[in-house]
């Protein structure tokens, strides 16, 4: 059994008064896909946004508990840092609207203070590579990044969220506003990436949580009601509640 | 279990229950009406049973493209999965049991062309076992009731004890009786059928324990890892 990436314990959080999080306590191991699904309103994004420390970005949000990352408090390590090794990528594709397609992809390693062009340029291909990306953009990398369609531009976000190496990506809906082609090419991208990467996904849709995921935590009111391995999960989960919202019986 | 928030899928999933149990009791009536010509010596009768075959096979048929259907068009999860899975195994033990007792009813009237062997004893005793089997397997299903399932489960070894009993009586009045020899045969081809009809009632129990619980305990439950 691989070692545990992510471990959570007795995690709680907030918006103000408002608990979305109550006592969340399970393991990722590395390298595997876990997916995260729930009722909107559940928690799922919250969750996803404490592994990387966003939660605590937002006015009156706070956050209890413990996050490990392979073993270290995640809360003493400096957020710009651990943003670098917990990746994200949002339910909109969202490249920088003024920057060409090569430059976003190495906008992080820039931003790091990297100025050998030739190894950007090195950077930058084996990223697109990585994100499947590489053909369809290689002869147009000066191009504007918004200048892509909407798969494509979710890709070179993945491809600008690899280029800085991180551990961990966390995908927040990632598909929720492509269409099935652009869907299942991130899907394919999900399982190339899963022998290097530990992934979290957040997903609406109970069918792509079954595809793509090792691991499948469900997530309600706050409560994490079942986590397990997804081919159980979906054949046979061990609580009701589960059973009910994956057959669609929750009224 | 409280009902799907999608009224239309709850309707397709009663639906398939409903032609499962439809073409559960036609054929718990073949077999039934089988082992009366069988015991009345009633050709008549087996004609009628070998006439409703056709009627079986569309319904398994029907069954298999709904479930087809309902696993393209709503890929179902945890026990609707199992319950559509059922449907798609539980129509193909249903058509076999359908056309054993078609095979019954076959040798029945060719039994019936020539004076009876000898009193029938295990024989109505074998049919009523396979037919109490068919028919409490059916009701695990209804009422989704793993443990009655698993009755059922328990009452093929006494399915097994009768035929091989039937067997032995039957090949010792061969062995007297060279003439008897065609007529043994059948009666041992008509016991044969009746004890793969309790076979097909015993995998219904185990498909329905899965369909209950989650749990594989067919071949003793032992699973390879691959």
């Amino acid at each position: 059994m691989a070692e545990d990436k992510i471990k959570v314990a007795d995690l709680n959080a907030w918006f103000g008064s408002h608990q979305v999080l109550k006592d969340i306590g399970f393991s990722m191991s590395e390298k595997t896909v876990t997916a995260i699904i729930g009722p909107s309103g559940c928690g799922k994004s919250t969750l996803i946004r404490c592994f990387n420390r966003m939660h605590e970005t937002v006015p009156q949000a706070r956050v209890s508990g413990q996050i490990q990352l392979s073993g270290k408090d995640i809360f003493r390590e400096d957020p710009v840092r651990l943003r670098q090794r917990v990746g994200m990528i949002f339910q909109k594709p969202n490249p920088f609207p003024t920057m060409s397609i090569f430059d976003n992809v190495v906008a992080g390693l820039r931003l790091n203070g990297v100025k050998d062009k030739s190894r950007l340029e090195a950077v930058a291909r084996q990223c697109l590579i990585k994100a499947a990306l590489w053909d369809e953009v290689k002869d147009k990398l000066k191009d504007s990044g918004t200048s892509l369609s909407g798969g494509q531009q979710q890709r070179l976000c993945i491809a600008r969220a690899l280029a800085v190496s991180p551990e961990v990506l966390l995908m927040d809906e990632p598909c929720s506003a492509l269409d099935p082609i652009s869907t299942a090419r991130i899907e394919e991208l999900i399982h190339e990436l899963r022998p290097n990467y530990t992934i979290v996904i957040v997903t609406h849709n109970m069918q792509q949580a079954a595809r793509v995921s090792d691991f499948t935590s469900f997530l309600y009111m706050g409560e994490l009601i079942e986590h397990g391995e997804t081919k159980q999960l979906f054949t046979n989960p061990r609580e009701k509640r589960t059973e009910d919202y994956i057959t669609g019986r929750f009224g | 279990m409280q009902g799907h928030t999608d009224t239309h899928f709850e309707e397709e999933l009663r639906d398939l229950k409903a032609e499962i149990l439809k073409m559960g009791a036609i054929v718990e009536e073949m077999i039934a009406r089988s082992t009366q010509a069988l015991v009345a010596r009633d050709s008549h009768m087996a004609e009628e049973v070998m006439s409703q075959d056709p009627e079986v096979n569309q319904l398994e048929m029907g069954i298999d493209e709904r479930c087809l259907q309902l696993l393209a068009l709503r890929q179902p999860a945890a026990s609707d999965l199992r319950f559509i899975i059922l449907g798609l195994k539980i129509s193909k033990d249903l058509e076999r049991m359908g056309d054993l007792s078609v095979d019954i009813c076959q040798q029945v009237t060719q039994l019936n062309l020539e004076p009876q062997l000898k009193p029938y004893q295990d024989l109505p005793r074998l049919a009523a076992t396979a037919q109490r089997m068919v028919k409490q397997a059916l009701d695990s299903f209804v009422k989704r009731d793993a443990e009655l399932a698993n009755q059922v489960c328990e009452m093929d070894d006494e399915a097994d004890d009768l035929k091989d009993q039937i067997f032995q009586d039957v090949v010792t009045i061969m062995q007297k009786e060279t003439e008897a020899a065609a007529r043994g045969v059948r009666l041992i081809l008509v016991a044969r059928h009746l004890e793969r009809i309790a076979d097909h009632a015993t995998n219904i129990a185990e498909e329905v324990i899965f369909m209950v619980n989650g749990k594989d305990i067919r071949h003793g439950g032992a699973k390879l890892r691959h």
